[in-house]
C-alpha cells in the first residue's frame, strides 16, 4: 500500500503575486484515498489543478511513478478529473460524454461501446444513455461525471469538491458510493474538500491544508484525535481551548494549572518547562457536565442546549466568561444529566483524554473562525 | 375605464405598426393599376417582377452578398469574440471599444470613410466593395452575439475535454464551437438580415456592375410608386418572417 505513486516536490504557486503554494512537498500512495482539506484559498484547488495540468507550477516537480509530468499537457496526463460542477459536455448524450475520452484514444468502436456501458453499470445509470445532461439530476449528472473520468482507467483520479452541490442526504449516499468505487477499482483518489466531516468519513490519509503550506498529514483519526497546531484543531471539529500553565514536569505527566484547577496530565512529545504556557484541548465529547456540589471541575453555568438527537450539546459561560461547548451522549439513568438553562453547572474531564499544544501566537481572532457551510 | 384606455392606446400602437403592413401586402394583389383603388384579386405584379430580368438579378445579387457578408463576417467575428474572451493581450480594451463604435457610429460616416478608403485603395465599386462594407457593419453584431453566448459558458468544458484526451484544437471542434453554434446561427442571421436591408451604406460604395434590391427598389419608388414593389415589399416579408421564426427555433432548440 504505502509505494509512493504521485510525488510532489517544493511545488510552488503565485497568482498576481500572491503565493497561493509555498514550496509544498507530498507523496501520494499507490490505491489510498487522499484527501486536502483546508478553508477556501488554502491552495487545495490549486494543487489539484497542478496535478491536472491545467496550471504550471512556478516552482518544482511532479512525478508519477517516476516520470516527470511537470511540463506534460493535460491530455497525456494519465490523471482525470471530476470537476465541481460536473462539466459535462451539454451538446451531448451521457453516452457520449462517457464515450469521449475512449474516442480521444481512437478505440474501436465495439470496445468503446463495452467499456461505457460497463462504467454506467458502475454507477447504475444503464438507462440513461441517450439522456442528455440538463435532464438529469445533479446527483445523477456527478455519476456521469464519475463515469466520464473513470472509464479511463486512470492511475489518479482527482476530484474537486465534486459533492458540494448536492443536498447534504445525496451527499451521504454519494460518498458511500465513492469509497466503494475507490475500493472495487483500486484507483488512487485524491479528494478536494472544505467539509471536514466529508474528509474525515472517506480518507485514508488528510493533508490539512492553510496558505500554501501543509499544517498536518495523517490518518483522519491522527488529524482529529492529534491535532498538530491551533488551526488543525479549529478547523477539524469543534473543540475547547483551556489556558494552562505548567507547575512541575515529571517523568510521564505534568502537572499543570488550568484555570486554577490543578491536574495531572500526560506529558506531551515537545518539550515543556516549568511555568510554561499552555493550550489544553479538549472535544465537546470529552466535555463533562457535572452537578454544582461536585468538588471538581470549573464553575459555570449553562446558557445554551441543543438536542440533537443521539446528543445533547450544551454551551457553558465559566466564570471567567470562556464559553465551553460539551456533547453528551443519553444516559436516562442519569439523574443529573437533564440541567435546565442557567443552572450551574461544573465542567470537567477524564485526565488523558486532553490533548496539549504550545502556546502560539493565535493567527485568527475568535469571530473570524467560522467554518464553511 | 382605465382598462379601456389602455386597450385603445395599444391598439392603435398596433394599428400604425401594422396597418402600412397589410396594406402593403394586400395592394400586391392588386389588379388595379392605380395602385389606390382596388381592382380585384391578381398576381400580375408577381409576374411582371419576374419578368423584370434586372430585378430579378438584384435579388439574386442582393441575396448572395448577404450569404457571403454573413457567412464572412460570422467567421471573423467567432474568431474575434473567441480571442476577446479567451485572451489577454494588450490593446484587448481598444479592440473591443472599437467595434462598438463601428455600431454606434452614424452609417452615413461608415459609408463615407469606406468609399474614401476604397477610392484611395483603388478597389473598384462592385461586389467586392459591397462585400467588404457589408461585413465591417455586420461584425460587431456577430462578435457580440457569441461573446454573450461565450459569457455563459463553463470555462470547466474545455479542461474537462483537454483532461479526456483532446488537443487543444480536438477540443475546439468537439467542444467549443458545437456549444456555441447557437450564437453563431444567430449571428449569421443578423448578419444576413443586416445585410440584406441596407440602403444606406451600399448606396456609397455599390458601382453599375452590380446592383443590389435595396438599391433597385430606391430608383424604382423615386420616380413613383409601381405596384410591383408592393410585390416585391410582400416576398421580403415572407422571407424576413421565416427567417426569424428559424432562428427563434434554433434558439429555443438549444436552449437547456
Amino acid at each position: 500500500m504505502n509505494k509512493t505513486l504521485l510525488s510532489l516536490h517544493h511545488l510552488s504557486k503565485e497568482f498576481d503575486g500572491k503565493t497561493v503554494l509555498d514550496s509544498l512537498d507530498l507523496e501520494i500512495y499507490d490505491g489510498e484515498f487522499i484527501t486536502l482539506l483546508g478553508p477556501s484559498g488554502c491552495g487545495k484547488t490549486t494543487l489539484l489543478r497542478l496535478m491536472a495540468g491545467f496550471e504550471q507550477p512556478d516552482a518544482g516537480t511532479i512525478t508519477l511513478s517516476g516520470v516527470d509530468l511537470t511540463h506534460t499537457p493535460p491530455e497525456r496526463r494519465p490523471l482525470n478529473t471530476v470537476f465541481q460542477h460536473y462539466a459535462l459536455f451539454p451538446h451531448m448524450s451521457v453516452f457520449d460524454n462517457v464515450a469521449y475520452g475512449l474516442k480521444m484514444e481512437k478505440r474501436p468502436k465495439d470496445e468503446i461501446r463495452q467499456r461505457v456501458r460497463e462504467a454506467l453499470a458502475m454507477v447504475q445509470l444503464e438507462d440513461y444513455a441517450n439522456r442528455r445532461p440538463h435532464q438529469l439530476s445533479g446527483g445523477q449528472q456527478q455519476r456521469v461525471a464519475i463515469a466520464r473520468a473513470v472509464v479511463k482507467r486512470p492511475k489518479v483520479l482527482l476530484l474537486d469538491e465534486p459533492l458540494s452541490a448536492l443536498d447534504y442526504k445525496l451527499r451521504r449516499t454519494m460518498q458511500v458510493e465513492l469509497k466503494r468505487l475507490q475500493r472495487e477499482l483500486g484507483i488512487t483518489f485524491v479528494f478536494v474538500t472544505h467539509d471536514q466531516e466529508e474528509a474525515l468519513s472517506m480518507s485514508d490519509r488528510v493533508v490539512v491544508l492553510k496558505d500554501g503550506r501543509i499544517q498536518q498529514l495523517g490518518t483522519p483519526r491522527e488529524v482529529y484525535e492529534r491535532p498538530a497546531n491551533l488551526f488543525t484543531a479549529r478547523f477539524v471539529g469543534e473543540t475547547n481551548f483551556f489556558p494552562g500553565t505548567v507547575t512541575a514536569v515529571g517523568e510521564n505527566e505534568l502537572r499543570v494549572d488550568v484555570l486554577g484547577l490543578a491536574r495531572t496530565l500526560r506529558k506531551p512529545t515537545f518539550a515543556v518547562a516549568e511555568g510554561q504556557r499552555l493550550h489544553v484541548l479538549l472535544r465537546p465529547e470529552d466535555i463533562r457536565v457535572l452537578d454544582p456540589a461536585d468538588a471538581d471541575g470549573l464553575p459555570g453555568k449553562i446558557v445554551e442546549r441543543n438536542y440533537k438527537g443521539s446528543t445533547l450539546d450544551s454551551v457553558i459561560h465559566l466564570a471567567d466568561g470562556t464559553e465551553v461547548l460539551a456533547s453528551e451522549f443519553f444516559d436516562e439513568d442519569d439523574p443529573a444529566f437533564d440541567y435546565r438553562l442557567g443552572e450551574p453547572v461544573k465542567v470537567s474531564w477524564v485526565d488523558g483524554w486532553e490533548w496539549l499544544l504550545p502556546e502560539e501566537v493565535d493567527p485568527t481572532p475568535a469571530e473570524d473562525r467560522t467554518v464553511e457551510a | 375605464m382605465t382598462r379601456w384606455l389602455s386597450r385603445a392606446y395599444l391598439a392603435s400602437v398596433y394599428l400604425l405598426l401594422y396597418l402600412p403592413i397589410v396594406v402593403l401586402v394586400v395592394f400586391s394583389f392588386n389588379d388595379s393599376r392605380t395602385g389606390y383603388a382596388w381592382g380585384g384579386l391578381s398576381l400580375r405584379w408577381y409576374q411582371s417582377l419576374f419578368n423584370n430580368h434586372a430585378m430579378v438579378q438584384a435579388m439574386w445579387n442582393s441575396l448572395w452578398l448577404a450569404l457571403s457578408a454573413a457567412t464572412v463576417s460570422t467567421l471573423i467575428g467567432a474568431l474575434t469574440a473567441l480571442a476577446l474572451h479567451r485572451y489577454r493581450f494588450r490593446g484587448k480594451k481598444v479592440l473591443n471599444g472599437m467595434l462598438f463604435v463601428v455600431m454606434m457610429s452614424p452609417e452615413i460616416v461608415l459609408a463615407i470613410s469606406l468609399l474614401a478608403l476604397f477610392l484611395l485603395v483603388g478597389i473598384q465599386l462592385g461586389y467586392v466593395s459591397l462585400l467588404l462594407a457589408h461585413v465591417t457593419f455586420c461584425l460587431p453584431f456577430v462578435v457580440i452575439t457569441v461573446m454573450a453566448r461565450l459569457s455563459g459558458f463553463d470555462e470547466r468544458l474545455p479542461e474537462a475535454a483537454r483532461d479526456l484526451g483532446a488537443s487543444d484544437f480536438t477540443m475546439t471542434r468537439t467542444v467549443l464551437i458545437p456549444v456555441i453554434m447557437p450564437a453563431l446561427m444567430a449571428g449569421w442571421l443578423l448578419g444576413f438580415t443586416l445585410s440584406l436591408d441596407d440602403v444606406v451604406v451600399s448606396t456609397f460604395v455599390s458601382g453599375p456592375s452590380y446592383e443590389i434590391l435595396p438599391l433597385r427598389i430606391y430608383s424604382m419608388v423615386r420616380v413613383g410608386l409601381k405596384p410591383e414593389v408592393n410585390a416585391v415589399g410582400t416576398l421580403l416579408l415572407v422571407f424576413s418572417l421565416v427567417m426569424l421564426m428559424l432562428s427563434q427555433w434554433i434558439l429555443t432548440r438549444s436552449k437547456r
